[in-house]
């Protein structure tokens, strides 16, 4: 592989959200991204991002259209590491209730539900959920975030959300970290081999969510140099 | 939830400016220079609003939007002069992670629609420019305050939501540049009829305005601009070279708002923090300037 290629990252593009942040936290890092929807593509990448902003449905019937469905859970195969964001991260669960009910990517087990309209302190809840919240650490007895992205990251840390939709896995083994909103905790990143995932915008989250990808970053450059 | 503020540039050409009522805008310098202190500081948001855009028709924000989303890693909204749904794509393709919409969304209310489909509800904002009448109504304005619309702000803040925007920027123009403080009336009743977050802008003139707000007016973010764009000044000086376009009188005086107090994001957020109002913070040092 000629050199020029080390460290590349396919960001998916299938006309759900703003790809721009997400490539320039990339170049920020030292990854080469290519913003593309061919499965061809993605496929010789060395690293892969799942973006997204707006509706479960419309983002998997576009992902059906571009015929990008099999492509992704192929890379997931892979074992190249595949990161999902906001809605990318809940386009991987089984499925979503958003405007009727959708099937979702299938690779991690769980579905997507959304915020109650009540909090859990009777009281109106904000919908989406837009601003920092915290990221914490699911496990009091070890540290989950050891040899992940996360492994710099201080536990407690605020983290950029705008979602109306949270995912629930199946598996807690899943689950990377948890965040609380009026007064419900729920997963806000998941872990699986390869796969990585965040409710909230590391590319939104200022010096701290450089880290993230940054750790990612180094991980992939690594890979390519063994 | 966690309250947010957000530092708002007003921009003129490729100036930093600022006004009273949004208008008599005066040039404070380059809004790169004002973005990146702010963001090292802690700012949670920034907005940049294009305030002569609807004015003169034209959005001039592309390149200075770019030049920030290269090296600014948090929230960019994009406002002014944004009129169709090619003109939200093309910002948004420059590097916003938002736009706010007002005149054109008065004048055509479904482009929130269309446009909430199209980008996805949290990357649409309204602002409301809402000024009280005389019998204590609220109206809304369009193109800086200039120009009536007839339409109570209550009523249009409701229909806002229901044509699917992710959040209301409520401005009162009586309140913006005056340091006098926040309308909390204004703000509250907006906060407390919808659902969606509200961002109160126009006032902020203190520590103790930028609580009210939260406390009392129920917002869920706060739009800061004078109170921070001094504080810059008086630390960096004037910076720049501001020949091309505005009045640097103001500048070159050296003088301020006798009624704003100045402030850095961490002044803020420490302040808040110890007035018990949850906030983004830096957990690695205990202090709040994240």
């Amino acid at each position: 592989m000629p050199e020029m290629n080390l460290g590349s990252v396919a960001i998916v593009d299938y006309e759900a959200g703003n790809l721009f942040s997400v490539e320039h936290a990339c170049k920020a890092v030292g990854l080469k991204p290519v913003i593309t929807n061919k499965p061809e593509d993605i496929l010789k990448s060395d690293a892969l991002i799942l973006p997204g902003v707006g509706a479960f449905g419309d983002a998997m019937k576009s992902l059906h259209k571009l015929a990008l469905d099999q492509p992704l859970r192929k890379f997931a195969a892979s074992g190249k590491p595949f990161m999902g964001i906001c809605l990318g991260m809940q386009l991987l669960f089984s499925r979503s209730e958003e405007f009727g009910e959708h099937e979702g990517l299938n690779l991690i087990e769980g579905d997507v539900v959304k915020f109650p309209s009540v909090n859990e302190y009777g009281e109106k809840n904000k919908i989406p959920q837009i601003g920092w919240n915290q990221i914490n650490n699911p496990s009091e007895y070890r540290d989950k975030w050891h040899d992940t992205p996360l492994e710099q990251i201080t536990n407690g840390e605020f983290m950029y959300f705008v979602h109306s939709f949270y995912a629930k896995p199946q598996n807690s083994e899943n689950i990377l970290t948890l965040t609380e909103y009026g007064g419900l905790e729920y997963c806000s990143a998941i872990i699986k081999k390869n796969i990585f995932a965040t409710q909230f915008h590391p590319e939104k989250s200022a010096s701290e969510g450089i880290k993230i990808y940054r750790y990612w970053a180094n991980n992939i450059i690594g890979n390519r140099e063994k | 939830m966690n309250k947010r503020i957000i530092a708002r540039l007003d921009i003129k050409g490729p100036n930093l400016v600022k006004g009273i009522h949004l208008e008599g805008l005066r040039v404070l310098g380059k809004p790169e220079l004002f973005a990146r202190y702010y963001y090292e500081a802690g700012a949670d948001e920034m907005m940049y609003v294009d305030v002569v855009a609807s004015l003169y028709n034209r959005n001039s924000l592309h390149d200075i939007v770019t030049r920030t989303a290269k090296e600014i890693f948090i929230p960019l909204t994009v406002a002014g002069g944004i009129r169709t749904l090619d003109d939200i794509r093309d910002i948004l393709r420059a590097g916003a992670d938002k736009v706010s919409l007002n005149t054109t969304a008065i004048k055509r209310p479904e482009i929130i629609k269309e446009a909430s489909r199209k980008f996805g509800s949290s990357t649409i904002v309204v602002t409301i420019e809402a000024i009280k009448q005389p019998d204590g109504r609220y109206i809304s304005y369009t193109d800086n305050g200039r120009e009536y619309t007839g339409i109570e702000v209550l009523r249009w803040a409701t229909m806002v939501e229901a044509l699917g925007a992710g959040e209301i920027v409520i401005t009162s123009v009586d309140r913006e540049g005056t340091g006098l403080g926040f309308d909390l009336e204004l703000t509250k009743m907006v906060a407390e009829t919808v659902s969606i977050p509200v961002i109160a802008h126009g006032g902020a003139g203190s520590l103790e305005d930028i609580k009210s707000v939260i406390k009392t007016g129920k917002a869920d973010a706060v739009a800061v601009a004078s109170m921070l764009h001094y504080e810059f000044i008086s630390k960096k000086g004037i910076n720049g070279d501001y020949k091309k376009e505005g009045n640097i009188e103001f500048l070159k005086s050296g003088r301020s708002f006798s009624k704003i107090n100045m402030a850095t994001i961490p002044e803020i957020k420490q302040y808040l923090y110890n007035q018990n109002v949850s906030c983004r913070h830096n957990l690695r040092t205990g202090q709040s300037n994240a």
